[in-house]
């Protein structure tokens, strides 16, 4: 038989339902996986124990109708969960203990979902490559001394190497969808406002948002319906009626148009990444899609775009962290010198880099040129969407600019690891859903991703492309275990 | 436009990060690679183009002041680095 962890959580489910399996003995499977993996440095903070202890609660009081029963699922930690340490990888949130939930989190443990563990990733989602975490870096299954990519790092990793049955992460430029490229999984980022922001250690809020991430298409549906939802608790929360999104996803996507964006071929893209696209096109035209040219006309301001809007949001976003109610806080000679102190030691290089790009970019004199002008740009950059939707149903990128890169490879260069995020970072301004899916190798055999970004709300139609897609790709990941010998 | 030692210790006293004298000239070449990366904006005239603040078009709800969470004090104090009682600690503020 098939080992339990490396069972989709689809499977899973059906096999706890049916009684074959326990949710104690699958929490077993995960827990004792995990205690064998630690070189992969996924976890900031382990559950295992108390996750053993309510997977037997469960099975002693089973409930099958629920949707995640009795399921053992680690989880990004930038979620709050209540007397459960909540770092966002950072030194700042070492010993933060959350005295509230997280919406998201909460509806996974309705649903039956159990906590394992709480999975690294970049410092305050800032990177990606997982390498900004307090933490340390974490290993990508795949091969070793490679990043997992980031800023969901900690969760790809997990995922790939059966520690979780699914996961979930977080969104602003690319934190899902880019991890899921390296690691040859399923990443979700939805529309903006469909999963509640509220216990989310908060990044960039008018970008931030939480998505499902897992081993193949259907999973992330059944994790979607789960994790989505109107909350009162946020403010940009979007009250409308949600689907069922996995027993309504089909594999029937004949006549839908996909748009094919000429400005995504970018200069110096490697030849692997353009015969990727390539590949897609041709999955997507033998499922019975109609392919159509499109053209997004400011695809290369997104970046820039970005690097302003991101920062600024963060650096105010930050500004809580001054070492007095919670946090670390460092000893100084008077009140301001301990705030400045505490936000020198607390914060690692990236997050610095962005508080003080976002607090330039805010200063006085400086707005218009740039907070404003970024705003305006990021107008044009959803009208392009707007009009390409007028013609299309969604449309196919790739997920990345290239495979997952070595540890160390690219951290002394900030605009180059920026450039990761290249093809992610519009849909996120334009707060368009986008998936990305494993499409294939580059020549080391790493995975390669592609993404299929749809209309606001339209997460249906995404997974739907995504699912007939993935049939036709049928890409499986060839993960030897390294790690445990 | 360049990004000169003085404005970065500047940005760091408004972003209350003290820098040492090494770190705060690494932080200036960092910045003027990305704010030379971000200067490609200024190709597009946006004049007349309508700043995008919020991509969900929600008006703000508003709910009634009613307590939701109680007692959980203990557990709040519990988090903070310096504690007194039922207060939150600072260095002398007022002389």
């Amino acid at each position: 038989m098939t080992e339990i962890t490396s069972l989709s959580l689809f499977e899973l489910i059906k096999n706890i339902k049916e009684k074959k399996i326990s949710s104690n003995e699958a929490t077993k499977s995960f827990v004792d996986r995990g205690e064998k993996s630690k070189k992969l440095n996924v976890y900031v903070t382990e559950n295992f124990e108390n996750c053993l202890k309510l997977s037997k609660e469960f099975d002693n009081k089973p409930n099958f109708d629920l949707k995640l029963p009795g399921i053992p699922i680690a989880v990004k930690d930038l979620f709050c969960t209540t007397d459960v340490r909540t770092t966002a990888g950072s030194n700042i949130l070492n010993n933060f203990i959350p005295t509230y939930e997280s919406t998201v989190t909460q509806n996974i443990w309705n649903e039956g979902g159990i906590l394992l563990g709480k999975l690294n990733c970049d410092e305050f989602a800032m990177g990606s490559s997982n390498e900004t975490s307090f933490f340390g870096n974490v290993q990508n299954p795949i091969a070793k001394d490679l990043v997992p990519g980031g800023s969901s790092g900690g969760s790809s990793a997990a995922l790939a190497a059966n520690l979780t049955p699914v996961t979930i992460g977080t969104d602003t430029g690319g934190s899902i969808r880019q991890p899921a490229s390296f690691t040859g999984t399923v990443g979700l980022k939805p529309t903006y406002g469909t999963c509640s922001r509220y216990g989310i250690v908060a990044f960039a809020s008018s970008l931030d948002q939480a998505g499902p991430m897992s081993k193949d298409v259907k999973d992330s549906s059944i994790l979607l319906e789960v994790i989505s939802s109107f909350d009162k608790k946020d403010s940009t929360s979007i009250d409308f009626k949600r689907n069922n999104y996995s027993s309504e996803l089909t594999r029937n996507i004949k006549g839908l148009k996909i748009g094919i964006p000429k400005e995504y071929r970018i200069d110096g893209m490697p030849d692997e990444i353009e015969k990727l696209w390539k590949k897609g096109i041709e999955y997507a035209k033998d499922c019975g899609a109609e392919i159509i040219d499109i053209s997004l006309p400011h695809t290369s301001y997104a970046l820039p775009t970005y690097y302003i809007v991101a920062p600024a949001e963060a650096s105010s976003n930050l500004a809580r962290y001054d070492g007095v109610k919670y946090g670390l806080r460092s000893s100084g000679k008077n009140l301001i010198d301990m705030y400045e102190k505490t936000r020198s030691e607390g914060f690692g290089e990236e997050v610095k880099r962005r508080v003080m790009i976002g607090t330039y970019v805010l200063s006085s004199g400086y707005y218009d040129a740039y907070y404003l002008k970024a705003q305006k740009v990021r107008q044009l950059i959803k009208q392009d969407f707007d009009q390409a939707y007028n013609k299309v149903d969604a449309i196919l990128t790739p997920s990345t600019p290239s495979s997952a890169f070595k540890i160390g490879e690219k951290s002394n260069d900030p605009v180059s690891m920026y450039l990761n995020d290249i093809f992610t970072v519009p849909v996120n301004l334009a707060g368009l859903p986008g998936i990305s899916i494993p499409a294939g190798v580059d020549k080391n055999n790493y995975p390669l991703g592609l993404q299929i970004i749809g209309k606001p709300f339209d997460e249906q139609t995404v997974l739907n492309i995504a699912y007939s897609m993935e049939e036709k790709i049928n890409y499986k990941n060839n993960i030897t275990d390294w790690w445990m010998k | 436009m360049t990004i000169d030692l003085k404005t970065v210790k500047h940005i760091s006293k408004l972003a209350r990060i003290s820098l040492e004298e090494k770190k705060a000239e690494k932080l200036a070449d960092d910045m003027n690679s990305i704010f030379e990366f971000i200067e490609k904006l200024n190709e597009l005239k946006t004049d007349n183009v309508e700043p995008l603040t919020s991509i969900a078009e929600t008006t703000l709800r508003l709910r009634e002041d009613k307590i939701t969470i109680d007692n959980i004090r203990e557990k709040i104090l519990k988090n903070s680095p310096e504690k007194n009682n039922d207060f939150f600690v600072v260095p002398k503020v007022v002389d």
